[in-house]
């Protein structure tokens, strides 16, 4: 049996959150230097030599890649063998995440974005509450996934029912749209992350678990969804919205599908856009 | 594409000259503001009363950025989406205000509004706050400090960053990029 102290989660948490806000990862940045080679645009290249000027310019300084450092959303595979340790002040497993949001937020000077209630939008003023998506596993794995997740790009993202005659024309039909509906708005190049299969609310967390899928621009093990990641990212490059949307050849970086069973009168299917700034990180304890 | 280097504020001979698809860089003072500063000034438009800020020949760039560090003058200061400040531009633009930096497509009466006033719709680089914050040399909050990054701020500006995206001529580098790049 393993045995988890919680203050080293908080820790953990706390330095991931400002790592992933300062730094693009290596996948990310091969991807963006992929891209930026094929791009033809003038306008295209000239947002791509500022996306990685910037990199260079955040990790250095310990700045924000973008001013909204984003929703804290955690996906955390807990192994049910695992056994925690509440020292340190801390009471349960979720207190020690949010701790580490609260602390590392704070001494990263990155940006609080949430509001207590939708409607009435009061800021929390410490980047708390956390989004974690908890997944009891066997044994005794400990893992943990962030993604600091912007507004704009969360903005432009959707969920739709189809019906099972839909196929895969009706779906890949449906993320075109909402690349082209999204346009400027999310910061192209953009990540298509997409859900299919599951039930309405399952489809829009696979869609999430898609952008988190490394390395970037890496492919569904089945062939069947790995051509439909391969014609949908070149549907979507030829739609000419190009890096910011002022014109070009490259308006995704990468797109993921994941696919999940389902029911049989049912083919959910949610987008979920996310931008060039993608800032994702993993641990192990 | 032409590059120009521009000082605030500015008079419509200027303006004139800034076409979709130009490089702008930007050198003087510049107004930032997002939804709830800018819900603020139009209640005190719609009062009759006056403005904190002159906004005659100026910009106002759409920002909320991240909390400074020590011995800076700002966080990471990357453009926010700017249909949401849409309903608001065409009033401002009345009162003088040049124009509005932010990221992504306005609405058609924003366009009509830049026409008919003399106005252009800059873009600054969605995603890159930290290289966008080298060119902001001072910032001083001079309204509504309850709004925290939200608030009104007077920025000193050096060489800002921006693309043409809409003129005053009615042309748009949205549409006629994704025209040019279609397949
Ligand atoms: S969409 Fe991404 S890059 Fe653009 S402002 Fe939001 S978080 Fe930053």
């Amino acid at each position: 049996m393993k045995t988890i102290n919680l203050s080293e989660v908080r820790d953990k948490v706390k330095d991931m959150v400002q790592e992933a806000n300062f730094e693009l990862q290596d996948d990310v940045l091969k991807v963006i230097k992929d891209m930026q080679a094929k791009e033809e645009s003038p306008a295209g290249k000239a947002v791509f030599e500022q996306i990685l000027k910037n990199s260079d310019i955040a990790k250095k300084d310990k700045l924000g890649l973008c001013q909204d450092t984003g929703l804290a959303i955690f996906f955390v595979e807990l192994g049910e063998d695992v056994k925690l340790n509440k020292e340190d002040g801390l009471g349960s497993l979720k207190e020690a995440f949010e701790e580490g949001v609260r602390i590392g937020y704070k001494e990263g000077y990155l940006r609080k974005s949430v509001v207590e209630d939708p409607i009435r939008r009061k800021n929390t003023g410490d980047n708390t509450p956390v989004f974690i998506h908890w997944e009891l596993e066997p044994g005794d794995t400990f893992k943990v996934t962030f993604i600091a997740k912007g507004g704009g790009a969360e903005n432009m993202s959707q969920v739709r029912m189809f019906a099972p005659a839909a196929g895969k024309e009706g779906l890949e039909d449906f993320v075109v749209e909402v690349v082209d509906t999204a346009g400027s708005n999310p910061c192209p190049p953009i990540i298509v992350g997409v859900g299919v299969g599951g039930s309405f609310e399952y489809s829009a967390l696979l869609a999430k678990k898609a952008l988190l899928r490394k390395p970037l621009g890496s492919h569904n093990p089945d062939p069947f969804y790995e051509d439909m990641e391969k014609r949908l990212l070149e549907r979507i490059n030829n739609l000419g919205i190009g890096p910011q949307g002022m014109g070009g050849r490259c308006t995704a970086l990468a797109v993921h599908v994941e696919a999940f069973p389902c029911h049989i009168a049912s083919m959910p299917a949610a987008v979920n856009i996310q931008c060039h700034s993608h800032r994702v990180l993993k641990f192990e304890l | 594409m032409a590059e120009h280097h521009i000082t605030t504020p500015v008079t419509d001979e200027v303006i004139g000259k800034l076409r979709a698809g130009d490089a702008i860089f930007i050198s003087g003072y510049v107004y930032t503001g997002r939804d709830s500063a800018h819900k603020k000034l139009i209640d005190l438009i719609e009062e009759g009363k006056d403005l904190p800020v002159d906004l005659k020949g100026q910009f106002i760039y759409y920002v909320g950025p991240t909390p400074a560090r020590p011995g800076k003058a700002i966080g990471s200061a990357g453009p926010t989406t700017s249909y949401r400040m849409d309903s608001f531009a065409p009033i401002l633009h009345k009162l003088g205000l040049k124009g509005t930096i932010g990221k992504g497509t306005r609405s058609e009466k924003v366009k009509e509004s830049l026409i008919k006033y003399k106005g252009v719709y800059l873009a600054a680089v969605g995603g890159a706050g930290a290289l966008i914050s080298q060119s902001i040399e001072e910032a001083e909050v001079i309204a509504y400090p309850e709004l925290g990054p939200e608030a009104i701020r007077k920025i000193k500006v050096k060489d800002f960053p921006c693309i043409v995206i809409n003129d005053m001529y009615g042309e748009d580098l949205y549409q006629d990029g994704k025209r040019q790049y279609q397949k």
